[in-house]
C-alpha cells in the first residue's frame, strides 16, 4: 500500500509540475493560448475544476496501472510451472461489488463538482454594468456590434478590463450569418459555438489589460484555419477613448477623393460598409476605421500597406479560399484606393 | 482455400482456373469467405486512410506549411475520418463477427447467408462510391470533387449554399448505402446468435465474444437508423426543397447535430465492443484462467450498450444547450465509465493468479488495456462539461479519440489478427516480424498521440490546415508527425507479415494456443461445413472440459 501511495504522490507531483511549467511558459509569452493560464473568472473556474479532475483521474490511473503492472510481473509464466495450469478462479462477488461501488462514488463526486461550475458559469446573471457585444460569425471573419455604444467593428474585439471591486464583465451574444463557428480565447473563457438560428451567450471579465489570442474552433469551411481573433483588453479610459473614435464617421479627406471614388464605384461597396458614405455592404468587415486595426483578413496578415495592397489584388496569396475576390484594379486606381483606405483611422 | 487441387490416386484433377476461383469468391455465401472478404476490404482501406493521415501530418509538420492547399486538406481529413470509421473499423469488425460467431457457437453458417453476401457487397459498394467522388464529384466550376464537409458534416455546411456541386452527395449516398449493409449484417449477427447455437450452448454459456457481438448488433440497429434517416433528410433538403437543416430557410443546425451524434456516439461503442470481445477471449487463454466474473462482464456489456445510447450530446457541450441538458449528459457520460471500469478490473482479475504468457496476441491486448485506461480517463476529463468547453474542438479531443480507436481498438484488433490468423489460414504469423510490428507501433503510437494532447491544451483547434507560428505548437506537431511515420512503418511490417506467413508460416494445427472455445476444435482452416458433427457443449469452455475430464467446468455450473 505504501508503494501505491508513493506512486500516487509522484504521479500527482509530476502532473502538477507539468502544468506549472506550461503556466510559466505561458506567462512569459504574450501570444499564449494556454488553457492553464487563465486570466478571467470563467477560465479560472474551469482551470480549478480541471486540476481537481486531473488529480482524481491521476489517482485512478496510478492505482489501476499499479495493479496491472503488479499482476504482470507477479503472475508471468515461469518455465518451472510451464506444464501445470493455475487454479481456475471464476470470480468473487465481494471484490466485484467493491469495484462497482467505488467508481459509483467517484462519479457522484465528479458530477457534483461539474454541476456546480456549469451553473456558476452558464447561469451567471448579467449585471447592469456589463458591456454587451453581439458577435456574428461569418465565413471567415468576425463581426462585432456594440448595441449600447453604437460601434461596429471586425476581428479585433475591444473590451474593458474588469476590476473585481467594480466588475464590468463583457457579455457576448453569439450569432452566425452562415455556417457554424466557435468563439475561443482560451485564457479568457471556454469556447461557445456560433450556430445559425440558435443564439448563444458567453461572458468574460479579464483582470489584466493586454492582447489575448484565439481563433475559430468549429470547422466552418475552406479557411477555418485563418479565422483568427484577438481580444484587446483595455483600461476603462482607453476603452472609452476607443469607443469615442469608433463612433466617428469615416474621415472625409478631399485629398483622397479619387480613391474614395474608386471604392464607391467598384464591387467594394457590395460587401463593405464605410460609415457616412454610400458603402453599406454587410457581407465583409466594416472598414470605417480600418486603420485602427492591427491585422487584416481576420488576423491572417499584419495591417501594413504592402499586405493591404496584396490583399486587394490577390487575396489568395494571403488566405486561399477566402470570400474576398481579387479586385483586378489598375495600378493608378489601386494607388488611389490605398491612399483612401490609409486615411480610415 | 487450400482445396484448389485434389489428388486422388490414379486420377489427377486440375486446380480450378483463376476466373472460376474469383467467381466463387464473388458469389460466395459462406460466412468464412465473407468474413475474409470484409477483412481484406478493410485492410485495403486502412492503407488508403493511413496515406491520407500521413499527408495531413506532413502538412502540419510546421506552421504555414504549403504542402497541400486548404481545399485538399479539408477533403483529406473528411475522407480520412469517413474511411477509417465506415470502411475500415466497421467492416473489419463485421468480418471477424462473420468468421468467428458461427464457429464459436457451433453453427455451420450465419442465419441468413444470402443477406450476409448482400450486406457485404452493399458496404463494399459504399466505399467505392465514396472514392469515386475524386473522379465524378466535380460538377460546378469551383466546386470540389471529394467531400470536404468533415466526417460529421455539420449543417448547414452540407446545404447546397455551402456545398455546391456533388461532393457531399457522394458522402451522403455512400454512407446511406453502406449503412444498409451494416443494418443487414447486424440483423444477421443477432439472428445467428439467438437461433443457431449448438445443443447445450445456453445464452449463459456463450463465449463473451459472442455476447459482445450480440450487444454490438443491437447497437448497430439503434445507431445506424438515425444516421440513415438524417442522410435521407439531407438529400431531401438538397434536391426536393426540404428545409430540415437548411438554416437559410429556417432549418435547424442543432437538429443535424443531434441526429449525427445519436448515431456517432453509440458508433464508438459499436467499434469498441468487438475490441472488448477480442480481449475477453485472448486474455483468459494467455493467463490460463477463465474470465473473471463472467456474469458481471455480460451485465457490464449490456449496460454499456444501454447507457451509451444516452450520452450523445456530450459532443455538443459547446453548442449552447442549457445547463440542465449539459449536466444530464455529463452524468450519463461519467456513468458509462462504471461498467467500463468493471471490465478493466475483471480483465486484471483474470490475469491475477494466472500464468501469463507474453505471446503476441496477449502483448497487443495489454497495450489495449493500458491505452484504453488512459483514453477512458481523458474521456472522464472531457465529460466534465466546463473543462470540455476548453478541450472540445481542440487537438486534445483528436488525441483522446485516437487513443480510443488506435490505442484501444486497433491494438485489440491486431491481437485478434495474431490470435485467429492460424485458424483462418492454417499457418502461424511470424513471431519475429510480429515483435517488430508491436514495438514499432507502440512507440509510434505514443510518440504521436501522447504528444498530441499538448497542442490542444495550448489552444490549437482541430481541422485547421495550417497554424500561426509563435504559439508553441511547431515542435509538438513535428514530433506528432514523426510518430505517424513510425506507425506507418509498423503497419507495413504487419502487412508484410500477413503475406509472408500465408506462404511460409509454421503450420498451426487445430489448436495452437491450447484454447477453450469451439473454433479450435475444428481444423485450420475449417472446412466449408465447419463441424463434421454438430458439437454439444456442457459449459462455457467446452475444450477445457475435453482436455481436463478430471476437472471439467461443467461440474461447477
Amino acid at each position: 500500500m505504501q508503494r501505491v501511495k508513493n506512486t500516487i504522490r509522484t504521479e500527482f507531483y509530476s502532473v502538477a509540475f507539468l502544468f506549472c511549467c506550461m503556466a510559466t511558459a505561458a506567462a512569459a509569452d504574450p501570444s499564449s493560448t494556454n488553457v492553464f493560464a487563465p486570466q478571467s473568472t470563467p477560465a479560472k473556474s474551469i482551470f480549478h475544476l480541471s486540476l481537481f479532475v486531473l488529480a482524481i483521474t491521476g489517482i485512478i490511473f496510478a492505482v489501476v496501472c499499479t495493479l496491472l503492472v503488479y499482476s504482470l510481473l507477479k503472475f508471468r509464466a515461469r518455465s518451472s510451472s510451464a506444464n501445470s495450469e493455475p487454479a481456475q478462479v471464476y470470480g468473487s462477488t465481494q471484490i466485484e461489488l467493491a469495484w462497482t461501488v467505488i467508481p459509483i462514488l467517484i462519479v457522484v463526486v465528479l458530477f457534483m463538482a461539474t454541476a456546480r461550475v456549469v451553473h456558476a458559469i452558464q447561469d451567471a446573471p448579467m449585471p447592469a454594468s456589463a458591456v454587451e457585444v453581439t458577435v456574428i460569425g461569418h465565413q471567415f471573419w468576425w463581426e462585432y456590434r456594440y448595441p449600447q455604444l453604437g460601434v461596429v467593428t471586425a476581428n479585433e474585439l475591444h473590451i474593458p478590463v474588469s476590476d473585481p471591486a467594480h466588475p464590468t464583465p463583457t457579455f457576448l451574444q453569439l450569432l452566425s450569418a452562415d455556417t457554424d463557428h466557435s468563439f475561443w480565447v482560451p485564457e479568457l473563457a471556454g469556447k461557445t459555438d456560433l450556430v445559425p438560428n440558435h443564439p448563444n451567450r458567453m461572458w468574460m471579465d479579464p483582470e489584466h489589460t493586454g492582447t489575448f489570442l484565439g481563433q475559430c474552433a468549429q470547422y466552418c469551411g475552406t479557411q477555418h484555419a485563418k479565422m483568427l481573433l484577438r481580444v484587446s483588453v483595455d483600461t476603462p479610459e482607453d476603452f472609452a477613448e476607443w469607443v469615442r473614435e469608433q463612433r466617428q464617421p469615416a474621415v472625409a479627406d478631399e485629398r483622397v477623393s479619387a480613391g474614395k471614388r474608386v471604392f464607391e464605384t467598384t464591387a467594394c461597396i457590395n460587401c463593405h460598409s464605410i460609415k457616412g458614405t454610400v458603402a453599406n455592404g454587410r457581407f465583409g468587415p466594416d472598414l470605417t476605421h480600418l486603420m485602427s486595426r492591427s491585422t487584416i483578413a481576420a488576423g491572417a496578415a499584419l495591417n501594413t500597406p504592402e499586405n493591404l495592397r496584396l490583399w486587394i489584388q490577390n487575396p489568395d496569396a494571403i488566405k486561399r479560399g477566402s470570400l474576398m475576390p481579387a479586385m483586378q484594379l489598375s495600378k493608378s486606381d489601386l494607388d488611389a484606393l490605398m491612399g483612401y483606405l490609409e486615411t480610415l483611422r | 482455400m487450400s482445396s484448389n487441387a485434389i489428388t486422388v490416386p490414379g486420377i489427377r484433377i486440375e486446380g480450378k482456373p483463376l476466373v472460376e476461383t474469383l467467381h466463387e469468391w464473388i458469389t460466395t455465401v459462406d460466412h468464412k469467405r465473407l468474413g475474409i472478404l470484409y477483412v481484406i476490404y478493410a485492410l485495403g482501406f486502412l492503407v488508403v486512410g493511413g496515406v491520407e493521415a500521413l499527408i495531413i501530418r506532413i502538412q502540419l509538420m510546421h506552421s504555414h506549411n504549403d504542402f497541400v492547399s486548404p481545399q485538399v486538406f479539408n477533403r483529406l481529413f473528411t475522407m480520412h475520418g469517413t474511411t477509417m470509421i465506415f470502411f475500415v473499423v466497421m467492416p473489419v469488425m463485421f468480418g471477424f463477427a462473420n468468421y468467428l460467431v458461427p464457429l464459436m457457437i457451433g453453427a455451420r453458417d450465419m442465419a441468413f447467408p444470402r443477406l450476409n453476401a448482400f450486406s457485404f457487397w452493399l458496404s463494399a459498394f459504399g466505399g467505392l462510391l465514396l472514392y469515386f467522388s475524386f473522379l465524378g464529384g466535380s460538377g460546378l466550376y469551383g466546386a470540389g470533387n471529394a467531400p470536404d464537409v468533415g466526417w460529421w458534416a455539420y449543417a448547414p455546411l452540407g446545404a447546397r449554399a455551402f456545398s455546391p456541386g456533388h461532393s457531399s452527395d457522394y458522402w451522403t449516398l455512400s454512407l446511406l448505402v453502406s449503412g444498409f449493409g451494416s443494418i443487414g449484417t447486424a440483423i444477421n449477427i443477432i439472428a445467428t446468435i439467438l437461433c443457431m447455437r449448438c445443443p447445450g450452448m445456453k445464452l449463459g454459456r456463450m463465449p463473451l465474444l459472442v455476447w459482445l457481438y450480440l450487444v454490438m448488433g443491437g447497437m448497430v440497429l439503434i445507431a445506424i437508423t438515425p444516421l440513415s434517416a438524417a442522410q435521407i433528410m439531407l438529400l431531401i433538403d438538397r434536391y426536393l426543397g426540404g428545409h430540415f437543416f437548411d438554416t437559410q430557410a429556417g432549418g435547424s443546425a442543432v437538429l443535424w447535430m443531434h441526429f449525427f451524434w445519436i448515431f456517432g456516439h453509440p458508433e464508438v461503442y459499436i467499434l469498441v465492443m468487438p475490441a472488448f470481445a477480442f480481449c475477453s477471449e485472448i486474455i483468459p487463454v494467455f493467463s490460463r484462467k477463465p474470465i473473471f466474473g463472467y456474469p458481471a462482464m455480460v451485465a457490464a456489456s449490456v449496460a454499456i450498450g444501454l447507457v451509451s445510447t444516452s450520452v450523445w450530446a456530450h459532443h455538443m457541450f459547446s453548442v449552447g444547450m442549457n445547463s440542465y441538458a449539459n449536466t444530464f449528459f455529463a452524468i450519463t457520460t461519467m456513468a458509462v465509465g462504471i461498467p467500463t471500469g468493471i471490465k478493466i478490473f475483471n480483465w486484471i482479475g483474470t490475469m491475477w493468479g494466472g500464468r501469463i504468457q507474453f505471446k503476441l496476441p496477449m502483448l497487443f491486448c495489454l497495450g489495449f488495456l493500458f491505452q484504453f485506461l488512459i483514453a477512458g480517463l481523458t474521456g472522464i476529463i472531457q465529460a466534465t462539461v466546463p473543462v470540455d468547453w476548453q478541450l472540445t474542438l481542440s487537438y486534445f479531443v483528436v488525441a483522446h479519440f485516437h487513443y480510443v480507436i488506435v490505442g484501444g481498438i486497433l491494438f485489440a484488433l491486431f491481437g485478434a489478427f495474431y490470435y485467429w490468423y492460424p485458424k483462418v489460414t492454417g499457418r502461424m504469423l511470424s513471431e519475429r516480424l510480429g515483435k517488430w510490428h508491436f514495438w514499432l507501433f507502440l512507440i509510434g503510437f505514443h510518440v504521436t498521440f501522447d504528444v498530441m494532447h499538448i497542442p490542444g491544451l495550448l489552444g490549437m483547434p482541430r481541422r485547421i490546415y495550417t497554424y500561426e507560428p509563435g504559439r508553441g505548437w511547431d515542435t509538438l506537431n513535428l514530433i506528432v508527425s514523426i510518430g505517424a511515420f513510425i506507425q506507418a512503418v509498423a503497419i507495413l511490417v504487419f502487412v508484410w507479415n500477413l503475406i509472408v506467413s500465408y506462404f511460409k508460416g509454421a503450420k498451426a494445427g487445430n489448436d495452437p494456443w491450447d484454447a477453450w472455445t469451439l473454433e479450435w476444435s475444428t481444423s485450420s482452416p475449417p472446412p466449408a461445413y465447419n463441424f463434421a458433427t454438430v458439437p454439444v457443449v456442457a459449459s462455457r469452455r467446452p475444450l477445457w472440459d475435453l482436455k481436463h475430464p478430471e476437472d471439467p467446468d461443467s461440474q461447477y455450473e
